[in-house]
């Protein structure tokens, strides 16, 4: 959109994955004279304000000096040989695929600082929240970045040990076996990835995902891609998370504090995705291809799954947490975005990724009202709040009662939405998936997927009756509204799911060259 | 009579390479200067005695500077010049270094542990004892014959067995002692009668020739030979900890003073593996069919039981951080024999070699910095159990980071980026070989270990129990623990520093 210097944007993208790093590592050193601000708490929560929200101008800049007119081709590329030995290279770059992504990590961490600025997390100093926070920013952005194998593992594990300590030390009940579950089924998962990464890395002769994406896995042979996207596959799968492989994540979102929740599901998610789409597509398609339908029929598994799990939870007298019930609700979300990739189409890709975004705008606020009304209440037990006839949170907060049915019905699919065109271009890719994909399979897929939004819709309202309406008794506690710090960090994720329903194609422009280029194998 | 006495007479009138042995030589000569100084230097001013080892072991590892070229052997056949008994070529060097490196780091430990133990430990003997030990692991990897390899691997054992008994009228130290000495002496003679079926049937010492004429055995002693080979074996995989010759670890560590249980951690291992590496790589090469199979097995096993055994440690026993280093550390001796045993599989056998080395020094330094802050806590909490690291954040900032970032590089997780890339090498190894499943195993093996070290790094920032007691630090473990960071946090920025041994043959 403006014209900016090729060395500025370089220096951007490499200020956006080290910036956080080095926030991190100033957030653990004392206040430095003149920002000590009203207290050491106050400062360290400052400071994370101020970082992130510069690494999120950076992102915005960045996506305003992007080439909107050539999304497919790698910008803001950085290449210098870092070990040598073995072949890894600090090779960065951003696409019309990573971009969004970077862009929603930055906005999504910005918001949570501002969000924590407000409303500290309980537990212990602040200080290490921060430069938690800000070392996974780091971490997430740079998955999304990096354009070198081994450097995509280092970035996918470096998030690892923040979001642990993140759940184990300032969330709620259950949170040490939930924080350990988390970890260990992510690491199994992504230990395993990495022998597939090497595997490919090895036989290929290089790590750089640009020339293994141009040569879209002709020095592959067939087995070697089956093998590695197993390995690869299933590293992803747990962390997307894909049916079965997804048990870990109902427990940390239900024990993780509200601001890793939101991060959680609106960005560490969407790493394994984004993996599928980067490297299993373009780099091994004789093995996705092989795989494809096992995939898809695992990720309509999820939908249904995590739609019945969700009704099961809604219902009256099932002591149902709300925040399981949105975690449950990812595993469906993320089966549709599974259910795209499998297509190997581009209308499914995109669609994925489409859906990729909108899950974590309207999952970052669904995560965040919850939050809000724990707050509230102290409790997201929803037998608790609606007790027999329905919380009635239109009466007592109209406000986050109506940003709260807002989500839901965003959630839900609703045309005009963000969370719609994704879904539905998913339902598309399946309806006529890529030429050696058996066709019958997917029309079933794509039936089962179909009945799968049904479910959904079932429960989300159920979930808003519950929760939002019913009758208020006379003398009920009014519960404290909306504050003006909570408008602040939900307006953005508002505005920008009613811009993505609304005009697909900001998006969608961007993602769908880059795609076509993916599946095409690099050269088009 | 005549004809036999001429060729011994030449063979005896060598040129030595003085400067060549230099290292291994300087260790030993302080060693005895130490040992004789002991008998003059009064009571109060001991601790000399202990900044002259110092001294004399950095000497030792400068004196690798002039060799860096990494092209001088010695003690070569007269008849035959590329027969040499003592090489130092690029594998030699980088082992003296980490042997001579470790050495220096326990011997910081030592200073501190010999000045708060004070008359419990008769320091002369200690020093000497320990530059012996360094010494003849020095000379370990340098050595190309079977003779010089056995010889080398005694004289850096026998020390070690008193060093661990030295505590005296402490039970569990001399029991340590006695386990230690009994299970090495039954695998060196293990060992022994293996070179001596190796030598029935190749008539050579010489680890090259060996490599040659072990192909050309006669049919009649093919079984002696390969059962040669694989008796050899055992004695290196004993120093290596590999199960199962595992079992004195944790009670060699506990019962041993802790900077001498750090020292067999690294250079003991150290021994080990540059043994098997010779043994293997250099004298059987034609042999990894048996080999290779069998030391994949071997890491297999280690790995798993290192791991699970470390797993089983209750925070709140005696000794349970000594003993989780222990376990952990026969665990890592797994992850070390995984290159060894792809060796025997691949094409470029020095190249995966290069891994064990690589994944050896990231290993010497992190694990010597575990211990370095073992030993710091285990001067206020001496009963050293993991349950006494809780809230160490609290009344030491830095050292409690600095452990998360030892046992992290450990566990191979970021921000121990260079735990995670030496782990990366040694999967590439194991991958690069077609060894697949014991990718796999290693792989279960990695969640497994990060749960316990994961566990005990939680634990330094735990709210402290009671008061956090803050002392002052002694100038040697603060050294030590400054050294082992500095290495562990500079080779994370540039990890190229040591996998370059990983990308290029050593030998």
């Amino acid at each position: 959109m403006i014209d900016i210097n090729e060395s500025v944007m370089q220096f951007l993208l490499a200020f956006v994955v080290v910036g956080p790093l080095l926030g991190a590592v100033a957030a653990l050193l004392p206040a430095p004279p003149g920002l000590k601000g009203k207290s050491p708490e106050q400062a360290v929560l400052r400071h994370g304000v101020t970082m992130t929200g510069a690494i999120l101008v950076a992102a915005i800049v960045l996506a305003l000096g992007f080439d909107h007119d050539h999304p497919s081709k790698m910008q803001a590329t950085t290449d210098i040989s870092w070990i040598p030995a073995l072949d890894v290279r600090i090779h960065l770059g951003i696409d019309g695929i990573s971009l969004p992504l970077l862009v929603l990590t930055a906005l999504l961490t910005f918001l949570c600082a501002l969000y924590s600025y407000f409303k500290p997390p309980a537990g212990p100093t602040p200080k290490a929240f921060v430069a938690l926070l800000l070392a996974l920013e780091s971490g997430t952005l740079a998955t999304f970045a990096v354009l070198d194998l081994l450097l995509f593992f280092l970035a996918f594990e470096m998030v690892l040990i923040p979001m642990y300590f993140l759940i184990a030390r300032w969330g709620g009940a259950g949170r040490t076996q939930a924080a350990w579950k988390f970890i260990l089924f992510t690491l199994l998962g992504s230990v395993v990835m990495l022998l597939g990464l090497l595997l490919i890395g090895i036989k290929a002769g290089t790590f750089d995902m640009v020339a293994l994406a141009t040569d879209n896995g002709r020095s592959l042979t067939t087995s070697v891609q089956v093998i590695a996207v197993l390995a690869i596959g299933i590293g992803l799968a747990v962390k997307t998370p894909m049916w079965p492989l997804h048990s870990w994540l109902p427990d940390a979102h239900t024990a993780a504090p509200t601001v890793g929740s939101v991060l959680l599901a609106g960005v560490l998610l969407k790493m394994g995705t984004y993996g599928f789409v980067r490297i299993l597509l373009p780099v091994a398609p004789d093995g996705f291809r092989t795989f494809a339908p096992y995939l898809a029929a695992f990720a309509v598994v999820g939908i249904i799954y995590g739609s019945l799990a969700c009704l099961a939870l809604a219902k009256q007298g099932a002591k149902g947490d709300l925040k399981r019930l949105i975690a449950y609700s990812s595993v469906g979300h993320m089966g549709f975005v599974l259910l795209g990739i499998a297509t190997m189409t581009p209308t499914g890709v995109n669609g994925a990724l489409f859906a990729n975004i909108a899950h974590g705008l309207i999952t970052g606020l669904l995560f965040f009202l919850v939050g809000a009304l724990k707050d509230r209440t102290g409790t997201t037990d929803l037998d608790a709040l609606a007790e027999e006839t329905g919380a009635a949170l239109y009466g007592k907060a109209p406000r986050l009662g109506g940003l709260l049915a807002f989500a839901a019905v965003a959630s839900l699919g609703l045309p005009g939405l963000a969370g719609f065109w994704g879904e539905m271009l998913a339902l598309f890719g399946a309806f006529d998936p890529a030429n050696d994909l058996s066709r019958p399979a997917f029309l079933t897929f794509m039936a089962i997927a179909a009945f799968g939004t049904l479910l959904t819709t079932a429960y989300l309202l159920i979930v808003v009756r519950r929760v939002c309406m019913g009758a208020v008794p006379q003398q009920a506690p009014r519960l404290a509204d909306v504050h003006t710090y909570e408008f602040a960090a939900w307006t953005p994720l508002v505005a920008l799911t009613v811009v993505a329903g609304l005009w697909p194609r900001a998006l969608l422009g961007l993602t769908d060259p880059a795609v076509q280029q993916l599946l095409a194998g690099g050269t088009r | 009579m005549s004809a036999l006495a001429q060729p011994v007479a030449q063979s005896v009138v060598q040129s030595i390479d003085w400067l060549a042995i230099a290292p291994p030589t300087a260790t030993a000569v302080v060693g005895l200067v130490v040992l004789v100084a002991d008998l003059f230097v009064p009571d109060a001013k001991k601790a000399v005695l202990g900044w002259v080892s110092v001294a004399g072991l950095a000497v030792s590892a400068l004196l690798l500077l002039p060799l860096l070229d990494g092209d001088r052997s010695t003690f070569c056949l007269t008849g035959d010049t590329r027969v040499c008994s003592y090489t130092a070529d690029r594998f030699t060097l980088v082992i003296q270094f980490l042997v001579l490196g470790g050495a220096l780091l326990a011997a910081l430990l030592s200073v501190t542990a010999l000045k708060d133990g004070r008359r419990r430990l008769p320091e002369g003997e200690f020093w000497f004892l320990l530059l012996s030990s360094a010494a003849g692991a020095a000379l370990l990897p340098a050595s190309r014959d079977l003779a010089t390899l056995i010889v080398a691997l005694e004289v850096a054992s026998l020390p070690a067995f008193a060093l661990v008994g030295i505590r005296h009228g402490d039970r569990r130290s001399s029991e340590a002692a006695l386990k230690f000495f009994l299970s090495s002496v039954t695998a060196t003679a293990v060992s022994l009668m293996g070179i001596s079926f190796v030598y029935a049937s190749t008539g050579t010492l010489y680890l090259t020739q060996v490599a040659d004429r072990i192909q050309h055995v006669d049919g009649q002693l093919h079984t002696l030979a390969q059962t040669g080979v694989v008796l050899t074996l055992v004695g290196f995989a004993f120093k290596t900890a590999a199960v199962p010759f595992h079992f004195w670890v944790p009670d060699t560590y506990v019962g041993a003073p802790l900077p001498v249980a750090a020292y067999l951690s690294v250079v003991g291992k150290a021994v080990g593996f540059s043994g098997l590496i010779l043994v293997t790589v250099v004298a059987f090469p034609s042999y990894s069919d048996v080999w290779g199979p069998a030391l994949a097995a071997l890491a297999a096993l280690t790995m798993t039981v290192g791991n699970v055994g470390a797993l089983r440690q209750q925070a709140t026993r005696a000794y349970s951080a000594v003993r989780l280093l222990a376990w952990s550390s026969v665990g890592q001796a797994g992850y070390l024999l995984v290159p060894i045993a792809a060796a025997g599989y691949s094409k470029d056998a020095p190249k995966a070699i290069g891994s064990t080395v690589a994944y050896a020094l990231m290993y010497a330094a992190v694990n010597l910095g575990a211990f370095a802050v073992a030993a710091l806590v285990g001067r206020t909490k001496t009963l050293n159990r993991i349950a006494d690291y809780r809230g160490l954040y609290a009344s030491n900032p830095l050292t409690a980071l600095l452990l998360a970032f030892f046992l992290l590089c450990l566990a191979g997780l970021p921000p121990g980026i260079i735990g995670l890339f030496a782990k990366v090498t040694v999967f590439s190894a194991a991958v690069d070989a077609g060894l697949g499943w014991l990718a796999v195993v290693m792989a279960v093996n990695v969640v497994i270990a990060l749960f316990y070290y994961l566990q005990w790094t939680a634990l330094l920032f735990r709210a402290p129990e009671g008061a956090p007691a803050t002392h002052r630090v002694p100038a040697p473990l603060t050294a030590a623990i400054t050294l082992t960071g500095v290495i562990g946090i500079a080779l994370s920025g540039a990890p190229q520093l040591v996998l370059r041994f990983a990308a290029t043959g050593l030998f």
